[in-house]
């Protein structure tokens, strides 16, 4: 499964460092955040529960780029 | 301008006011609590007022073990810079604020201009439909979510709305801008039993549509798919300043340690000279400040985004900035005949006689092209269809019978009571007629009456009308081959790449063969320079694929292209190759001049910091400034001169 979010990373340097984080987080399959578009793609592993995984992931971003957040 | 970037802009100016009035404050004595430090609470409050999400930001930074990034850079330097006012009781803060100011100035404007430029290059690639009016069966017209619209359902759409999804007009006729589909600026007229693209905008009249895919299979969904992705690949330069921004601030944080440290112990153990703590300690902030790395960081994947960008806007989708990278390396540029540089129908183009010389006889070439029109009036074959359209009348039924398709050969009928027979030479060998062979390249139907030779027919694969200009444009784009393949007969292939200009050709291929023969092609190429094929797609993907570079033309419509393509042109116009590889050239230039300048500057002033020369002005300057011109600079990539045609 694969979802698309729009986001608000603040600079090209800590959207790259956000990606890097969030592949690592178990149930990702793959990853992408995007600055110039504002938009980040997950691809979960099956069976892995969506939501759980994207806390994860904002958990994970934060870390990174403090100002890191989901729109909408 | 958002809400963050708003309250930014607030807090510069109020901490840039706040500044001006301490400095011009004759003595800071006077106001209350003023004298500790020569004041130094004032100026510690505008500091945090103007700094403290940087602050913030370093020390968490700093709790998540991720130091040395360019919020730890700024706290050092002006911190470092406070602390030396305080030891040496200068009073002098100013510059301590002075730096954080211009930092966050430099931060807003660049977020500025970066959020302006990202949403000025995502509407040119903004075609999404908002809405679907969908036609219920009672006749009420319902605005839904084109997501939420099945095939086979009818859609209404107004003059000035948007297609939401590709369908077949059933009632209405209008004219539609496909712009954003094909970069064509003409708009295209349909009426009823058109078949019309998700995307395109409707100008004048109301249609009502039946839609023939689901929104997500939609033309629309798959090129915003595709344009939206294209960001996440990645060019081989900006992989490179990501890994050199990944050692180099490090590296710089060091060195400015050792700036710090090395000369004024050095300096300690020669007797007579001061160590200059204060000076070198300066010296090291100073060069903190300038090696900022982010006007690389932001520049290169923004002049790439640019680049697709103003591509998009000309027609052509660009798969990645990595395709762009590798498309402004390609020397050789190898193309398919028909559909690519031919229209792929076929005209009549001559008739000759027995003694292979042009019929002259208007009476006699009517006659001709009747029979060999009526002979072949039952085939679906593309010849026949030409044929049909040079013949210019409905075709009367009751004067053929007896019409015999014979496979390989061609056909033989009775018409108005003569029997004739219509096809190669094959045909006039076996039906024992005496027949003169063609010297005229292409497709040749000859003509037998009762047995007796009556002549035959040239028809010739029509150019596209701007092919030769295609290949003159590629050649000043800085191309240095071009390559022609084709299926067809040697003597119609030389005759098409003569006129085009082509430089060479191979000709009589099996599809198997192209494969094999671009492979061929691509191993005799430079280890650096590159070999793009251009095809329609409809059955050329493996040699899409295979090709360093896979251009499929008129794409729109079809899925194998999309797919196998790492650039896909909107329409099948020719001249967009030398367009797409214009575009590639001026954005790989782009990009170097900006790692050039911003290295270049940077270095420079690093050299100048530690020599001692350069205050934190200058500093200010290789951060900000350069960034700045780095981001003007990598606006350029999106405009594109189109007038050299």
């Amino acid at each position: 499964m694969k979802k698309s979010f729009k986001i608000d990373v603040d600079c090209a340097n800590c959207a790259n460092l956000v990606e890097a984080e969030i592949k690592k987080i178990p149930g990702v399959k793959d990853a992408c955040v995007v600055f110039m578009t504002q938009k980040m793609k997950i691809e979960f592993e099956e069976g892995a529960d969506p939501d759980a995984v994207i806390s994860q992931a904002m958990k994970a971003a934060k870390k990174v780029e403090p100002d890191f957040c989901i729109l909408d | 301008m958002n809400d963050r970037q708003k309250k930014m802009l607030a807090r510069i100016v109020a901490a840039a006011v706040l500044t001006a009035a301490l400095a011009l404050l004759p003595d800071i004595g006077v106001l209350p609590l003023g004298g500790i430090g020569k004041g130094i609470i004032y100026y510690l409050a505008v500091y945090v007022l103007i700094g403290h999400d940087i602050l913030r930001k370093a020390f968490l930074g700093i709790k998540n073990k991720r130091v040395f990034d360019e919020n730890f850079l700024m706290m050092v330097a002006t911190a470092g810079a406070f602390a030396l006012a305080l030891y040496e009781k200068s009073g002098d803060y100013l510059e301590a604020i002075a730096v954080m100011l211009f930092y966050q100035t430099g931060e807003f404007f660049q977020s500025y201009a970066v959020g302006r430029s990202r949403r000025s290059i995502s509407a040119l690639m903004d075609i999404r439909p908002d809405y679907a009016n969908l036609e219920n069966p009672d006749g009420s017209i319902e605005k839904v979510d084109p997501d939420d619209v099945e095939t086979g359902r009818i859609i209404v759409v107004q003059p000035g709305e948007k297609v939401p999804i590709d369908g077949v007009v059933e009632e209405g006729g209008s004219s539609l801008n496909t712009a954003a589909l094909t970069g064509e600026s003409l708009p295209r007229e349909v009426k009823a039993g058109d078949v019309i693209l998700s995307g395109s905008i409707n100008l004048t009249g109301v249609l009502r549509v039946r839609t023939t895919a689901e929104f997500g299979e939609s033309t629309v969904s798959k090129i915003l798919e595709l344009v939206e992705d294209s960001a996440s690949h990645k060019s081989q330069s900006e992989d490179f300043i990501t890994r050199f921004a990944r050692i180099y601030t490090p590296a710089v944080c060091y060195a400015a340690l050792a700036l710090a440290l090395l000369p004024p112990l050095v300096r300690l153990l020669i007797p007579g000279l001061d160590p200059l703590w204060s000076s070198w300690i300066y010296r090291a902030l100073t060069f903190l400040v300038i090696s900022c790395p982010c006007a690389l960081v932001v520049s290169i994947p923004l002049s790439f985004f640019a680049g697709i960008g103003g591509a998009s806007r000309e027609g052509i989708l660009v798969k990645g900035a990595n395709i762009l990278e590798t498309l402004s390396k390609v020397r050789t540029v190898v193309m398919d005949k028909t559909g690519t540089l031919t229209l792929g129908v076929f005209e009549v183009s001559a008739m000759h006689d027995i003694h292979d010389e042009l019929k002259t006889d208007e009476e006699e070439k009517k006659i001709l092209i009747e029979l060999a029109t009526l002979a072949e009036c039952a085939s679906s074959h593309p010849i026949s269809k030409s044929l049909r359209r040079a013949y210019g009348k409905e075709v009367d039924h009751g004067r053929i019978s007896d019409i015999q398709e014979l496979g390989g050969y061609g056909i033989t009928a009775c018409i108005d009571g003569r029997s004739v027979a219509v096809g190669n030479e094959k045909l006039m060998r076996r039906m024992g007629v005496e027949y003169c062979h063609c010297n005229t390249p292409g497709t040749i139907v000859h003509v037998a009456v009762d047995g007796k030779y009556g002549g035959h027919i040239v028809l010739g694969d029509v150019l596209k009308p701007h092919a030769a200009q295609a290949v003159e444009a590629m050649r000043r784009a800085g191309i240095r081959k071009t390559v022609m393949l084709t299926g067809d007969s040697r003597a119609v292939a030389e005759k098409v790449a003569s006129e085009l200009g082509i430089d060479s050709v191979c000709s009589e291929l099996l599809p198997e063969g192209k494969v094999a023969k671009v492979e061929e092609l691509m191993s005799a190429e430079g280890p650096k320079d590159k070999l793009a094929f251009v095809g329609d797609g409809i059955n050329d993907a493996p040699v899409l694929s295979r090709a360093d570079i896979g251009i499929a033309m008129g794409g729109a419509g079809s899925d194998a292209a999309i797919e196998a393509a790492d650039i896909v042109l909107m329409d099948d116009d020719p001249r967009k190759i030398p367009t797409a590889i214009r575009i590639s050239r001026k954005t790989l230039r782009i990009v170097r001049e900006n790692i050039i300048i911003a290295l270049g500057i940077k270095g420079i002033c690093l050299i100048l910091g530690a020599f001692g020369i350069a205050n934190m002005w200058l500093a200010i300057f290789a951060d900000v400034g350069v960034m700045i011109i780095a981001v003007l600079n990598a606006i350029r990539a999106m405009y594109i001169r189109s007038d050299s045609f």
